[in-house]
């Protein structure tokens, strides 16, 4: 048998060989997706910069859907397979259950991406991701996103399995990392979100080759959001469990309290919207009442736990800051923090960006009666590019940055580039969204090739504003597009021109050392003494007042606006 | 023990909770629940509402009834394709049919009274919305949906198709008038 476990001189991180290579796979295939979906990115924002309009109209469909696929599933679940990879087998120093099945999950997502992806390309499935009934796709458009989610489905039951050898082995003490809990929260939460593909794919796949005659395009709505919908909630759990890592790693940063942290984790398993009601907030055959609870389960108890992880992931920065002595006025810890690290910077642009630009419109939108006013515009993609392309996304590239040169024991090259790819991606994207929001409250249509109409028998003009916030998204669009340049680049460069660090991490047959549990045994909470009035974090929690404001005034803006319109009950 | 190691104390639910996060977690629960209780206010005490009306539709009864429809109560026709425009009586009920790729037919409301509008789709799922008021609906095959609407605002208005639709999506426009008979 190879030498199996190798420990790194950096990090002291544990690497068990066949989950590394997993893991390495994984995180190249995702950055190969990557790549090409913000290419496509790209082309779809040119287009809807009106003056320039680059694809015609075949052609901006075909790749609307391509994009929407080859970034929202495929880049982002290929890399969060590597990161369960990463917080089990890594993280608890233990072996990977079954790593032939892993590689069986990975040709399974690669073949299955690589079916839709051909699919797509041919031209007559340009169905948007969303895929609704009763327009068709090709009978391989479904089966390839079939094959792949099964692919995905047994990553997460290997996820599964690690722990539990990892608990039958000993391999640590104690309770799992914080870390890992977000990772177990992610999965579960797949396992539901996998089960509604199935229910929804497998029959459509069914009646795209003539097995069933029709499916209830409401109905589809339905089960389709529980799988569109909750991926969402994966995507947050998985970038939440990022941040928390990146603030470990930079700053050796302690959770606050866990039990706040692994609760909050625990809410989003708990509320995610079953039936993903805000969704469906503007069809018909859903009763009011059914609307209003499964929006929010009587108290948005999910926004509660992404309000709580605002929170606490930068209070335990805060609270590591000051012990390090960065401890004048609310925000000298912020000021001295390692800006120019990007895998810091970009880890904090996520957590901001995903908060104050995502986190906030997605809330708003999804009351019921404002919803009126967005459903199906460009604020849509505008909020979830802030939730998914700056929050998940950004959030991903940061932990990538650190990750691939301790992976493959190589120096990352090019630093200075590399530190300005948050923050052309960041800010970039921050703009995109923000542009694209503000298109759509002038009532800009989204997956639209042309808001002048043209080939239409009527005339309608959108107001000179409107195009030139969808001009400006082009803009921006291009300043993301350099960061994600840039990320794919260094990345690239790293794994094949990186130099090779001094200290060789070799692999031995020693099983590793436990990973030892409740080292300190301290009694209160150990803040005593930092910050202002028994708050250790006042700085994190200023802050947090001030996105909280802002999100009490936008809401009230938008059920103002709706007062003006017309009356329809 | 940071966040990657396993937590410091072993009943770590027992470790006591810092007050900043105590008092974060019930203001943010408050603003949680307000927001719940607006969705219910707003339907009562606010204007802009859908009750949920809708009713199972197959698409060929839709049709003949927006035929119906048109031929009681046509006034004119616009553009070269002869889209009838429809003026109906101030209160009754009113069709608008989504299809590949135009809204049929051309509404003329007044001003301040209120239709009960039957929306539905024939064939492809669309988007009905009304510009540049900014108003926002799913419309179905297979699903009438019925909204009581009032426009206060006299006007010449859009009605864009947002939900793709497929090749000409981006071309299914229509007009919608508001007129004011009151002086
Ligand atoms: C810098 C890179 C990016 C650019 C320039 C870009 C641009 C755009 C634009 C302009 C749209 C709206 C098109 C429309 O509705 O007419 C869009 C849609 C979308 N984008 Fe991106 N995007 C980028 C990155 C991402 C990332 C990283 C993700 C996901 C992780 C993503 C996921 C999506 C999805 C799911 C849609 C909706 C597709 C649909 O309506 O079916 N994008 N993108
Ligand atoms: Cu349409
Ligand atoms: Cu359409």
């Amino acid at each position: 048998m190879n030498p199996q476990f190798r420990t790194c001189p950096d990090t002291g991180l544990v690497f068990h060989r066949p989950a590394e290579n997993l893991i390495k796979a994984n995180a190249i295939a995702a950055t190969i997706f990557l790549a090409v979906g913000g290419f496509l990115g790209l082309l779809v924002a040119l287009t809807r910069w009106p003056a320039i309009q680059i694809l015609n109209a075949q052609d901006f469909y075909t790749v609307l859907t391509g994009h929407g696929i080859v970034l929202l599933l495929v880049w982002i679940l290929f890399f969060e397979v590597a990161l369960l990879y990463f917080c089990s087998s890594v993280l608890l120093r233990c072996r990977l259950a079954t790593p032939r099945m892993g590689w069986l999950a990975f040709g399974l997502m690669l073949i299955g991406a690589a079916t839709t992806a051909v699919a797509i390309l041919q031209g007559r499935s340009s169905v948007m991701m969303t895929s609704y009934v009763p327009m068709p796709a090709e009978p391989h458009f479904y089966l390839g996103l079939i094959l792949f989610a099964v692919g995905a489905l047994i990553a997460v039951l290997i996820f599964f399995g690690t722990l539990v050898v990892a608990r039958d082995e000993r391999t640590y003490e104690g309770s799992i990392p914080l870390v890992t809990f977000g990772a177990l929260t992610a999965a579960i939460i797949a396992v539901f979100t996998i089960a509604c593909g199935a229910i929804i794919l497998i029959p459509t796949f069914l009646w795209s080759i003539g097995y069933i005659s029709d499916i209830d395009p409401l109905m589809y709505r339905l089960v389709w959001w529980g799988l569109g919908h909750s991926s969402q909630q994966i995507n947050v759990a998985a970038h939440v469990a990022v941040w928390y890592a990146i603030a470990a790693i930079v700053f050796g940063a302690k959770p606050m309290s866990e039990k706040v942290s692994r609760g909050a984790f625990f809410l989003y398993i708990l509320f995610i919207s079953i039936a993903s009601a805000h969704h469906l907030l503007g069809d018909p055959g859903l009763s009011t009442e059914w609307k209003i609870f499964n929006t929010s389960y009587a108290m948005y108890l999910a926004v509660l736990a992404s309000l709580v992880h605002g929170l606490t992931v930068p209070g335990s920065i805060e609270v590591a800051q000051r012990e390090k002595g960065h401890s004048k006025g609310l925000f000298e810890w912020l000021r001295k923090a390692p800006w120019g690290n990007p895998v810091f910077s970009g880890m904090f642009l996520s957590l901001v960006g995903f908060g104050f630009i995502g986190g906030i419109s997605g809330v708003v939108m999804g009351a019921e009666q404002i919803n009126f006013l967005i459903h199906n515009t460009i604020y849509v993609p505008g909020h979830f590019h802030g939730t998914v392309a700056l929050g998940t996304t950004l959030a991903f590239m940061a932990l990538s940055l650190w990750l691939v040169p301790v992976l493959f024991r190589r120096e990352l090259v090019w630093p200075k580039l590399a530190q300005w790819q948050p923050w052309l991606f960041g800010i970039g994207t921050a703009l995109q969204a923000f542009f694209m929001m503000g298109a759509g409250t002038l009532g800009v249509s989204r997956r639209h090739w042309d808001m002048a109409f043209t080939g239409s028998a009527f005339e309608w003009a959108y107001p000179g504003m409107a195009y030139t916030m969808m001009a400006l998204n082009g803009v921006s669009a291009i300043m993301a597009v350099a960061g994600g340049v840039i990320f794919v680049l260094v990345i690239v460069g790293t794994i094949f021109l990186g130099r090779k660090m001094d200290v060789a991490s070799e692999y031995s047959d020693a099983k590793p050392e436990i990973l030892r549990g409740p080292a300190e045994s301290l009694t209160g909470h150990g803040h005593a003494g930092l910050g202002v009035k028994g708050f250790p974090a006042p700085g994190t929690f200023v802050l947090a007042m001030f996105l909280l404001l802002i999100f009490v005034v936008y809401y009230f803006i938008n059920y103002g606006y709706l007062a003006s319109v017309w009356k329809f009950s | 023990m940071t966040a990657i190691h396993p937590p410091a104390q072993k009943v770590w639910w027992k470790q006591p909770v810092d007050r900043i996060e105590l008092v974060w977690i019930g203001i943010a629960l408050v603003w949680c629940l307000i927001m719940f209780f607006f969705m219910p206010f707003w339907h009562v005490y606010g204007e802009q509402n859908y009750s949920g009306e809708a009713y199972r539709v197959p698409p060929e009864r839709f049709t003949e009834k927006v035929n119906e429809f048109v031929e009681q109560y046509t006034v004119r026709h616009e553009t070269d394709r002869q889209i009838p425009v429809v003026r109906p009586p101030a209160g009754s009920d009113i069709y608008l049919l989504g299809r590949l790729w135009d809204w049929y037919p051309i509404l003329e409301l007044e001003k301040g009274e209120t239709y009960r509008l039957h929306v539905s789709s024939t064939d492809w799922q669309h988007g009905l919305s009304i510009q540049p008021i900014n108003i926002n609906f799913q419309v179905l095959p297979g699903y009438e949906m019925v909204l009581n609407i009032t426009p206060t605002e006299a006007g010449e208005y859009a009605v864009v198709c947002n939900e793709y639709c497929g090749i000409l999506h981006h071309a299914m426009l229509s007009k919608l008038y508001v007129v004011d008979n009151s002086n």
